[in-house]
């Protein structure tokens, strides 16, 4: 087997950090995820165009001389806002209804984003540089964007930020309230609509945040938003539902998984394994559980 | 049963007769015979079952590879073939190309099948969403694997043999709409003759309540792969003239295109309404006629209008077209209503 990471070891130590830090990024999106798919029981397929679009909004500060790190403030603000939008004039109408329709109606959303944003951005792969440089290690054999630093502390900050919020906030206290059975909380004034609208918003949010910082790092493309919303569903079928360390740790080891599949397997096998992987771990469950003769709820 | 005699036999000679009525067409004509064996294909697995999948697509373009991979290599080396790109150095006689397309759709019928009776006991394990976006990542995985295998192509894509040289300039257009037409009248004819006996009946108990089928002893996961591997092997025969007709095969675009076709069979039953024998039918007629619309004289954003479309549908007319005539005129359908007792009823919420 002459597989270049095995010949040079400090490819290994390259490939598990460069995994981490991206995995990181992944576990925040994911954690959005978690969060409508707890609260409302829907599966967004626009979850990775959501990203996508956030990501586009750093990009454009970056062409308009700002420097694209403030993404990470404004992005969120305005896919805030967009999301709430789409909550009114969609996702309100299947919360209540069947998953599938969901899953279909939010593919439907994510099609017509993926052609608007190849419409307003074009089909180019494009970064914002944020010219922060990279840290040499080990004698200059491990490269690090400080980028990629920046990246994983930022979306660290705001995992924290949003778990606090969470406890102590009044609209977290209802956010989770209308989790754990809505009919109670909207017997006891809990505005549910309102609840579902600004758990969709944050969602997006956290999207914004996540999109920018892969603007900076990586690249983004009007049809890249797909892969992202398979790995965050794999990370949360993994750790499961409000289980935000299992959504850290499995998000950093596919981070890791993808570096490796690069390396071994090769670039253009990359999204082709993740998508495989997906299937595998469904497999692996379902035949788990079903020793209990239960399946996946 | 007479009236239903005279339908058929109209549509039937209908469809002889349209490549000769509207000569324009004939390319149009046969996507449309394939998008309805799609569609019925789906519904019995989505709608019938009520597995709803993204995953036939898998099959589709399964069909789609290996029909082409048989016609190629049953007489040159396909390695070379799909090495070659657009420049042809082989070139298939008349009697070489309609056997090995011939062969071709035998097989590409059959392994879709096989495949889907081998994976379908692990996958069809899954219920619900879970099912739904496992076979979503299938498509796509197949999607872009092979797009990085060399000997069929790999991203440069494969164009399938050139139509041969007969006298006839038409011979094209015919032959592919007649093969997918009577495609259409096999599946068709198939599908209704399972719709009319018990195992249709257990696919409806599967989707109504599978533990409760279960529990009345029936082996619900034997009658759950059958009806995937139905599902497979029509999809897989309907891939397989599609190939041939388009005439470019490439992995993401045009065999695993889970965007556009993935999409389209899930959304022709919808709109026809699922579970229903003419639904898919009428469904995919409409959808075609609408998509041709769009994607001519609005260019550019029909994905925009395929998105609305999509979200449209789900939202405000989940039930199709058949579900809203059913829910109109019972009668028709053969369910006695009460009158008094129908307006009495009322929604819970």
């Amino acid at each position: 087997m002459d597989f270049l990471i095995f010949q040079v070891p400090m490819l290994t130590l390259q490939a598990v950090l460069d995994g981490l830090l991206l995995g990181i990024l992944f576990a925040l999106i994911a954690y959005g995820m978690a969060l409508q798919w707890g609260v409302m029981n829907i599966i967004n397929i626009a979850q990775g165009d959501l990203v996508i679009l956030g990501g586009y909004i750093a990009y454009f500060m970056y062409l308009y001389g700002i420097h694209p790190a403030w993404g990470v403030i404004v992005s969120p603000i305005i896919m805030y806002f967009v999301g709430v939008i789409i909550y009114k004039l969609v996702i309100n109408k299947v919360v209540d209804r069947d998953l599938f329709i969901s899953i279909l109606a939010t593919f439907g959303i994510s099609i017509l984003f993926m052609q608007l944003m190849n419409f307003a951005f074009g089909a180019d792969v494009v970064l914002a540089n944020s010219g922060y440089g990279t840290t040499m290690l080990f004698d200059n054999s491990v490269t690090l964007p400080n980028s990629k630093i920046f990246s994983a502390f930022i979306s660290i900050v705001f995992a924290i930020g949003l778990v606090i919020y969470m406890k102590k906030s009044k609209l977290g206290r209802a956010i989770r309230a209308t989790a754990q059975n809505a009919r109670a909380a909207k017997i006891l004034g809990v505005d549910t609509e309102k609840v579902y609208a600004a758990t969709f918003g944050i969602n997006a949010a956290l999207c914004g945040v996540a999109g920018a910082l892969i603007s900076i790092t990586f690249t983004i493309h009007p049809y890249m938003g797909l892969p992202y919303t398979i790995r965050s569903f794999m990370i949360v079928i993994v750790a499961g539902l409000g289980n935000l360390p299992g959504v850290a740790m499995s998000g950093m080891g596919l981070g890791v998984f993808e570096e490796f599949a690069d390396y071994i397997l090769g670039t253009e096998f990359r999204i082709g394994s993740v998508f495989l992987l997906l299937v595998l771990i469904l497999v692996y469950r379902r035949f788990k559980l079903s020793r209990k003769r239960e399946y996946l709820k | 049963m007479n009236k239903n005699i005279i339908l058929y036999g109209a549509i039937l000679i209908f469809g002889i007769a349209a490549p000769f009525i509207f000569p324009a067409f004939k390319v149009q004509l046969s996507i449309l015979c394939i998008l309805i064996i799609l569609a019925i294909t789906w519904n019995v697995q989505g709608g019938e079952m009520g597995y709803n999948t993204f995953g036939n697509i898998l099959f589709y373009g399964l069909g789609m590879y290996l029909c082409a991979s048989v016609q190629v290599g049953m007489f040159f080396p396909l390695g070379e073939w799909t090495e070659g790109g657009g420049e042809k150095t082989f070139v298939h006689t008349p009697a070489q190309f309609f056997q090995g397309f011939a062969v071709g759709l035998a097989v590409a019928a059959v392994v879709p099948a096989i495949i889907a009776g081998l994976i379908g006991y692990s996958i069809l394990g899954l219920r619900g969403h879970y099912f739904a976006i496992c076979t979503l990542g299938l498509g796509v995985a197949a999607g872009e694997i092979s797009g990085g295998i060399e000997i069929i192509g790999a991203g440069q894509g494969f164009t399938t043999p050139p139509f041969p040289n007969v006298d006839r300039l038409e011979a094209r257009g015919e032959f592919f709409y007649f093969c997918s037409f009577i495609v259409l009248v096999f599946t068709f004819l198939a599908v209704k003759a399972i719709y009319s006996t018990r195992f249709k009946l257990v696919l409806n108990a599967i989707r109504d309540n599978e533990d409760k089928a279960e529990a009345m002893g029936i082996q619900t996961m034997k009658y759950k792969i059958i009806g995937w591997m139905i599902s497979a092997f029509f999809c897989g025969l309907a891939g397989g003239i599609m190939g041939g007709l388009v005439g470019y095969i490439d992995s993401t675009d045009v065999a695993f295109d889970g965007r556009e076709m993935g999409v389209f069979m899930v959304l022709m039953a919808i709109l026809g309404g699922k579970g229903t024998l003419w639904g898919p039918v009428i469904g995919a007629t409409l959808f075609h006629i609408f998509k041709e619309g769009f994607w001519t004289f609005f260019l550019g954003w029909q994905y925009v209008a395929l998105g609305v479309l999509i979200v449209v549908i789900v939202i405000y007319f989940p039930e199709g077209i058949m579900g809203w005539l059913r829910e109109k005129y019972p009668e028709r359908f053969g369910e006695v209503v009460d009158e008094a007792d129908r307006k009495a009823q009322v929604t819970l919420k």
